[in-house]
């Protein structure tokens, strides 16, 4: 699998999880690439739920507005652990 | 979502708890107050003014500042640091070419130490779910007619980095000294919802 770096292209999760996540709604399962690590922290998620939780990347992830919303001329880049990512491979 | 919160049932609950820890010894009396104070002491959008016109005049301390923000400000003294832990600070900059814009869909993470408290508005869930989908409109309603020509970029603090934006200088400021610029720089033009 390809590894995280900037102008990689990645999926973002799908699941929409019980409890707290700081993957919002509207950047889930959308396709955006990576710009720019951000920091090493412990999963907000894991956080949330009173676990340690192992320091992982954080990145900042650029999507085009008509990829999350179908419409919009503009971008939107969102802060997002690796654990919200999966690196999409690119055709040969 | 943080909208959903009813405030007076959160307060109580904070009240008690406080209450608790004070009768176990774990805190002192007030120094939840006093510790918010700290964080508080010296936050103010003049911080952020003084930052942005630093950049109009040193083209040096700009590249560095978009590079590396949390060393950059150290330069004039301020810090990210006066937390519990140093936040990182991501500093962008406006241009002919793209305008940037701030919001935290997620709740309201703001650079509190180089803005001060954040404005009504950017908590409110109508600028927090309008401005990521329709910026140009949302900027509108700010007064800001940017050019169709003008890309932008919505920038959303949802995690661990507080973002701060550095505007484009006013056309007919070259002579202006620096102390000055500071002067012209607004809060909403550091969060990217205004031009200056």
């Amino acid at each position: 699998m390809a590894e995280l770096a900037p102008g990689v292209r990645v999926r973002t999760r799908t699941t929409d999880p019980d409890g707290h996540t700081r993957l919002p709604r509207y950047a889930r399962g959308a396709v955006g690439v990576l710009v720019e690590e951000a920091g090493v922290h412990p999963l907000a998620d894991d956080r949330a739920r009173g676990r340690a939780g192992a320091p992982q990347p954080v990145w900042h992830v650029r999507f085009a507005a008509a990829d999350l919303f179908g419409a919009g001329d503009h971008t939107v880049t969102v802060e997002l652990w690796a654990d919200y990512l999966t690196p999409i491979e690119e055709d040969a | 979502m943080s909208g959903d919160h009813t405030s007076s049932a959160v307060s109580a609950r904070v009240r008690s708890v406080e209450a608790f820890l004070e009768s176990r010894g774990l805190l002192d009396d007030g120094e939840i107050d006093r510790r918010i104070d700290e964080f508080l002491a010296g936050g103010s959008p003049v911080n952020g003014a003084r930052i942005a016109a630093r950049a109009w005049v040193d083209p040096g301390f700009a590249e560095r500042l978009l590079a590396d923000a949390n060393s950059a400000i150290r330069e004039l003294g301020l810090t990210m640091a006066g937390g519990l832990q140093e936040q990182r600070l991501k500093v962008v900059a406006n241009t002919v070419d793209e305008h940037n814009v701030v919001v935290c869909t997620l709740c309201s993470c703001y650079p509190i130490a180089l803005l001060g408290p954040s404005p009504g508005w950017y908590k409110s869930e109508a600028y927090r779910s309008r401005v990521v989908r329709d910026p140009r409109g949302v900027l509108r309603e700010f007064g800001v007619e940017l050019p169709d020509r003008t890309r932008i970029s919505v920038w959303d603090a949802s995690a661990e980095s507080r973002y701060m934006v550095v505007p484009r200088r006013p056309a007919g400021t070259e002579d202006l000294p620096e102390e000055q610029l500071a002067g012209l720089v607004t809060r909403k033009g550091l969060i990217g919802t205004a031009v200056v």
